[in-house]
């Protein structure tokens, strides 16, 4: 039914321009308060932070194809994989799908002119380049070797790195992203268009708003940390320092009351992508709408108690270690819901293999493998023989790059048309889908076996029998660069001589589609108003063909 | 002056726009209110791991600039309880109670700086920062004062926003550059105001108290 509104809608619009050509200049750009082109600068932002941190991990796999410290000294090795995973988490997965998906999309799919708050928008992505400056300024100075965890003492009272500089620039970012939630809280809360209930939003709209709760609540905590840690090493202040009475371990509560609901800033939005792309391309409603609401909510609020079993091992006492395990294991239910949900989803679906359902049916599997290992770290025994060694790190990058990277490129391709209006080459883009899942699990799985047989993270060396793993793993990386480097070339290549897309070209529901690609500055023509469910597809009462099958779909078939 | 001056993108009516304003600085104040939390959770773990530093180093703080800081703060909240809703009653001629009230809460803001410019200096010839010649010797004392200095010192630049905020709306105001009737920014600003003035009703016991009931 949306779609015939959005024919007949579509017609009498004359020339005007659209949000990419309301102003050419770069002036125009830097001073804009639109959350279109906001959310265009961040994707510029942390394109650029994604090759950086990933040039910094390149650099560690060829270290490690072979058991000695051939290129590095221990030091720089130290340095490279700190600022790969200080730059990965705090530049690139905590603002990529909430400040760029999440910033062109919510005002678009809940039928708002623009953010509540645009000035303050702009403001956040402006924050966001000043503190990266201050964390590249730390590389550039001779590098950070704390690893992306910051623990004291080291950080504070050994490590002879640019701690300080580093520390600023994630206390800073941190302004960042709670100034884009604050945002998206109001917008949701306050924009909504008129019919748009809070059970009529989209899955995507719910996970960016739970995931703003997350961000508000829990980001501030991080900040003292930081603060703290600055405070001691520069300004010779002593918090955790226990000659003087201080408590280290307190620092890793603080640390990991942020960092573990940060798992979830980073992986909740990655949710709400593949709730809204498995639906388009089966062409069924989302199986249990509600039940994926109360499951986006539950996790969000069980993820900020559950930060204890990140140290099993610190010495805490073994009955936190017990409820903290029970937390953890009590938390898999809800991500249990949604994977089953997924699935449930696809039944009798027509399912269609468009290269955002590729990476969004690698996102379910992948987001599967990395939560069924996060069970094993749940449980004690097991946490305490694999604690710091590769299974962990298996265990992260499968939630954080098989799950979030994944969605992010998953949403890229969606959204792709929407944003820029052009279609990209659609054989090129599987191909770099199923080369990313190849070259993930190459990557990744032996890490796991590695891991469990005993190789310790954070060495430059490792003894010659976990050599096979290492060099699966390091050739799995190679494969892997290419797959994220590959979407970089088609998609610059597609604005300049992509086919155009037209508002809808999945047939897709949602009012995202149905406002012209690229959307116009204030985003409708009209104000829009909502009368029926979320994922409408084969509404009822609709003739056979409506809703069905994608139009260029039918169009490829019959060539 | 009409309702369009105050109306901004993307709000359809100045009411939603004022209910915006309001619902977003309660998010950032529930930012705010972990982002002290931490900091109050550091010094209960703090206390709890050195009550005797704590309660020798608290002995030290002088209680006569942090109960004059009190006293000044509370009124500032006072006058800018007066001036929000004076100007939410949206009655042109309050407008001069909104000026001078919005004035007396920079002044009063102002002085609490001036006595923590004061208190602070005291606490540096009294050797209380921690380091090599830090005057108290009981085990603890050092992270009580490490806290105090940093717990005091964000709040610090928590006023220091604040006197920045209301004094351009003071200014505005004044100047007759800003309608101030039902103008969701003079809210905002009060609502801030007041959680700077709540945080400080806790760090007052927590910092100048300990070591003090008991003698």
């Amino acid at each position: 039914m949306t779609t015939d509104t959005l024919v007949a809608g579509e017609l009498p619009l004359g020339e005007r321009p659209d949000y990419l050509r309301e102003g050419r200049t770069v002036l125009s750009w830097l001073t804009t308060t639109d959350h279109k082109r906001i959310a265009i600068l961040y994707a510029i932002t942390i394109t650029f932070f994604f090759f950086l941190a990933g040039a910094a991990i390149a650099l560690v796999r060829l270290e490690l194809f072979t058991p000695n410290g051939d290129l590095f000294s221990n030091d720089t090795y130290n340095r490279l994989f700190s600022f790969h995973g200080i730059v990965m988490v705090w530049f690139f997965l905590v603002p990529s799908i909430p400040t760029v998906m999440g910033n062109f999309l919510v005002p678009l799919m809940i039928g708002a002119p623009d953010v509540a708050f645009p000035r303050l928008n702009l403001m956040s992505w402006y924050i966001n380049v000043i503190a990266g400056v201050f964390t590249i300024y730390a590389v550039i100075a001779g590098g950070v070797d704390t690893g992306w965890t910051f623990y004291t003492p080291y950080s504070t009272m050994f490590s002879n790195s640019y701690v300080l500089a580093a520390a600023f620039g994630v206390f800073t970012v941190g302004f960042s992203t709670i100034a884009t939630a604050v945002n998206m809280i109001t917008t949701v809360h306050l924009l909504r268009a008129p019919g748009m209930t809070w059970f009529r939003l989209p899955l995507f709209v719910w996970s960016i708003y739970a995931t703003s709760i997350v961000i508000a609540l829990a980001t501030p905590v991080l900040a003292i940390s930081l603060l703290l840690v600055i405070a001691e090493r520069w300004l010779g202040l002593p918090i955790f320092d226990p000659a003087r009475g201080g408590d280290p371990i307190l620092f890793q509560h603080l640390f990991w009351f942020y960092s573990h609901p940060a798992v979830y800033i980073m992986v909740l939005p990655a949710m709400g992508v593949v709730s809204e792309i498995i639906p388009c391309f089966a062409r069924r409603r989302i199986f249990g709408y509600q039940f994926m609401v109360y499951a986006i909510v539950a996790i969000a609020g069980l993820g900020f108690f559950v930060w204890g079993h990140h140290m099993f091992v610190s010495g805490q006492s073994p009955f936190a270690s017990l409820i903290f395990s029970l937390l953890s294991f009590i938390i898999a239910v809800p991500s249990a819901i949604k994977v089953f949900n997924w699935t449930a989803s696809l039944y009798r679906g027509q399912i269609t293999f468009e290269s955002p359902m590729l990476y969004a049916l690698g996102f379910v599997g992948l987001f599967t493998t990395g939560g069924l290992s996060g069970l094993f770290l749940a449980s004690i025994p097991i946490d305490i023989h694999v604690t710091d060694t590769y299974f962990v790190v298996a265990h992260f990058h499968y939630i954080m790059v098989g799950g979030s990277v994944s969605a992010f490129f998953a949403a890229l391709h969606f959204w792709w048309p929407k944003a820029t209006g052009r279609l990209y080459p659609e054989s090129w883009a599987r191909f770099a889908a199923l080369l990313m899942y190849f070259g993930f699990n190459l990557t990744f799985f032996p890490q796991f076996v590695a891991g469990y047989l005993g190789m310790p993270r954070r060495y430059a060396t490792y003894p010659p029998e976990f050599q096979v793993y290492n060099v699966m793993s390091s050739s799995g990386a190679a494969i892997l660069a290419a797959a994220y480097l590959l979407p970089l070339g088609y998609f610059t290549w597609s604005l300049f001589y992509g086919r155009k897309a037209g508002n809808n070209p999945w047939d897709a529901t949602g009012l995202e589609w149905s406002t012209t690609s690229p959307p116009p500055p204030k985003n409708f023509d009209h104000e829009p108003r909502v009368d029926h469910d979320p994922y409408d597809y084969h509404p009822q009462g609709a003739s056979a063909g409506i809703g069905s099958r994608p139009v260029h779909q039918h169009e490829r078939d019959l060539r | 002056m009409s309702d369009t001056e105050i109306l901004q993108e993307p709000w359809a009516r100045v009411s939603r726009q004022r209910e915006g304003a309001t619902f977003g600085i309660w998010v950032f104040l529930a930012t705010e209110a972990l982002f002290f939390g931490a900091l109050f959770l550091t010094y209960a773990i703090g206390r709890i791991e050195n009550p005797a530093g704590f309660v020798a180093a608290g002995r030290e703080t002088d209680v006569f600039y942090g109960t004059l800081n009190t006293a000044i703060l509370l009124t500032s909240s006072l006058t800018m309880a007066v001036a929000s809703q004076a100007a939410a009653e949206g009655e042109a001629a309050l407008h001069r109670l909104v000026v001078w009230c919005l004035g007396a809460t920079v002044l009063l803001a102002l002085a609490f700086l001036v006595v923590k410019g004061f208190e602070y200096r005291e606490d540096v010839e009294k050797h209380l920062v921690p380091g090599r010649d830090f005057a108290i010797v009981e085990r603890g004392a050092q992270i009580f004062f490490a806290l105090y200095w940093i717990i005091t010192g964000v709040h610090a630049i928590h006023v220091s926003v604040g006197i920045v905020l209301i004094s351009r709306l003071w200014i505005m105001a004044a100047t007759r550059r800003m309608k101030v009737e039902k103008n969701p920014q003079i809210e905002v600003a009060g609502l801030y105001w007041h959680f700077v003035d709540i945080v400080w009703i806790f760090v007052y016991p927590l910092i100048y108290l300990p070591g003090r009931a008991t003698g």
